[in-house]
């Protein structure tokens, strides 16, 4: 008899859908804005853009530019960010064994903010320094984590760790506030920062996606030694894995995506923890599907996320990290519900 | 096939396991016996290079220390007395593991992976629950799973920390026999802790007591299960008679010590 059983990985039905969700997602950031442009000519616009399609769609030359120049740079980004916070946050979770474990854990966003504030009340002129300082400030901020995290604990345990994490965040948060109240004619800018935008255009994304291919690319080559890891480090050890050098490496790129999703888009909470649970839920908990299926799920939420954050008070718009939390958190009520599992 | 030589482990300021001796053969059943705190898993933890300690340890006539993790997993599979469950992850996906030490760091387990897999839980009749979630199964499923785990890993020695814990008499029974047969069939050498003394005695070919770290005796079954050792080392008033089979039966006597 041979068994029917095979190892878990991404099925193929499942990124399908996934890549389709994201897809429609996509279309939809595109169609809304406040030029009136109809939904059918956006998608023969889109067609157009694919190499080797050549549609009329048209649309005037004005309408091409506001097309291209700012919706669609804004759903990447939207894409981009969502998809790193998504697969970070899992990569997270796997590392630290914790389903609670969110991408900001290690003092990301903590160092991030300060350096963010920092770069606002000291620079205020210079509007490009903000996602570099931001980048920056989120990969000090997990480095600083790490080292006192494994100065504290010989051997890279992950409880001290976290609480390296904790100790970090309070700490550069303590920084950050204070350094704000120098300029508090600046508040409105930094919490605007703080909770979150994609409207970044074409050049913030071309800034981080060097390092967020590379952290993507790293993270998915890492999903069967998470699954490894899930055993607790002495067993992993056991099977000959070096445990505390796969946390490093999978940290190391889940903080480096950590790190360029924050540059560009500020903190935008409840992705990172949200999306790996829903795909756990639906797909099963083996990494090697959360961690392809976290970066196409979380790249298709935020993107949804940034529509409703634009067209519910339209013209105002609502932040995105806002929205994240506020639809996030019923929704992910509502799947826990749903996919509620007997568990003897 | 394992030779240990003076190990000592200090843990916490204090000699956990101190100067511990032993040695055994391919294909033989070594049981290490002892009463609680004894060291018995800290010993196995040194065998399996999970603890830093002092003294040698080799495998298959080679320095564990000079053994690089991947080679080391091959040759020696350690199942932990409670070990970590992922309970989201299949049957199939947990046996899996096992062949982590032929899979390339980034690669993908072959087909031949898949195969010994699917056979290894063919043997131990998990074929049924290939697909079923770890942690969905019972007490006597998940250590049937467990050593399914360590024989895909096709290694010449089982290292396994008190199998049979939490396990009610027949499940006791059932995964000894398995083990012991899958011993004979594939020649393999085995080390085990064990509480139950005439369970030690029954299955093992040679048994090591532990008390306070020090390996106190060592032998046959017969030369270690003494009345005078157990009651000493346990701090038991025990009787001890030789079962149908000449292997010694560890009696408690009421009242005592």
């Amino acid at each position: 008899m041979t068994t029917q059983a095979r190892p878990s990985r991404a099925r193929p039905a499942w990124v399908a859908s996934a890549l389709g969700v994201l897809a429609v997602a996509m279309v939809a950031g595109l169609l809304d804005g406040a030029a009136d442009i109809s939904p059918w000519q956006v998608v023969l616009e889109v067609a157009d853009w694919l190499p080797l399609v050549h549609v009329d769609s048209g649309l005037a030359p004005v309408e091409q530019g506001l097309l291209f120049e700012l919706r669609l740079p804004r759903v990447l980004v939207a894409a981009v960010v969502g998809g790193l916070l998504a697969m970070a946050g899992a990569g997270y979770q796997g590392v630290f064994r914790n389903p609670l474990a969110d991408p900001y854990l290690l003092g990301a966003a903590a160092g991030a903010g300060l350096a963010a504030t920092a770069a606002i009340v000291l620079l205020p002129a210079a509007e490009g320094s903000v996602p570099i300082a931001a980048f920056a400030g989120a990969v000090g901020g997990v480095f600083l984590a790490y080292t006192l995290g494994n100065a504290a604990g010989r051997g890279g345990g992950t409880a001290t760790l976290v609480l390296a994490g904790v100790a970090v965040t309070s700490f550069l948060t303590a920084i950050q506030t204070f350094v704000q109240q120098f300029k508090v004619e600046e508040l409105q800018r930094i919490y605007s920062w703080i909770l979150g935008d994609v409207g970044g255009g074409w050049d913030q994304l071309w800034l981080v996606l060097p390092y967020a291919a590379v952290s993507a690319v790293l993270l998915l080559l890492h999903g069967r030694m998470l699954d490894v890891l899930s055993v607790g480090d002495e067993e992993a050890t056991s099977l000959g894995v070096r445990a505390a050098r796969v946390r490093f490496t999978v940290l190391l790129a889940a903080s480096l995506a950590t790190a360029s999703a924050v540059a560009v888009s500020g903190l935008i909470g409840f992705v990172g923890i949200v999306v790996p649970h829903v795909v756990r839920r639906l797909a099963g908990g083996s990494y090697r599907s959360v961690l392809p299926l976290s970066l196409i799920g979380g790249a298709a939420f935020l993107v949804l996320a940034d529509l409703v954050a634009r067209t519910v008070l339209a013209p105002a718009e609502l932040p995105i990290g806002v929205v994240t939390m506020f639809v996030g958190a019923p929704f992910f009520v509502g799947i826990l519900r749903v996919t509620r599992r007997a568990v003897t | 096939m394992i030779g240990v030589c003076a190990v000592s482990v200090r843990l916490g300021g204090r000699d956990v396991v101190a100067d511990v001796g032993l040695d055994v053969r391919r294909g033989e059943w070594l049981a290490i016996i002892g009463p609680n705190g004894a060291g018995k898993s800290t010993l196995l933890k040194a065998v399996m290079g999970l603890v830093a300690h002092r003294g040698e340890v080799t495998i298959d006539s080679r320095p564990a220390a000079a053994l690089k993790p991947r080679a080391r997993a091959r040759l020696v599979a350690y199942a932990p007395q409670s070990p970590a469950l992922p309970p989201d992850m299949s049957v199939f996906d947990y046996a899996l593991l096992g062949r982590t030490p032929y899979i390339p760091y980034l690669g993908r387990e072959s087909g031949h992976d898949r195969r010994v897999t699917a056979s290894v839980l063919d043997r131990l009749d998990l074929t049924e629950l290939a697909t079923r979630r770890v942690g969905e199964l019972s007490g006597g499923e998940r250590q049937r799973v467990v050593l399914a785990r360590a024989l895909a890993q096709e290694a010449p020695v089982l290292l396994l920390d008190e199998p049979t814990t939490a396990l009610d008499l027949g499940h006791q029974q059932q995964v000894l026999e398995l083990v012991d047969r899958l011993r004979r069939a594939d020649g393999l050498t085995v080390v085990t802790t064990l509480h139950d003394l005439t369970v030690a005695g029954l299955y093992a070919d040679s048994l090591l007591l532990m008390a306070g770290g020090r390996a106190v005796a060592a032998g046959k079954p017969a030369q270690v299960l003494t009345e005078a050792l157990v009651g000493r080392h346990f701090d038991a008033q025990v009787k001890i008679e030789p079962g149908p089979d000449g292997r010694p039966v560890v009696h408690l006597v009421r009242g005592g010590p």
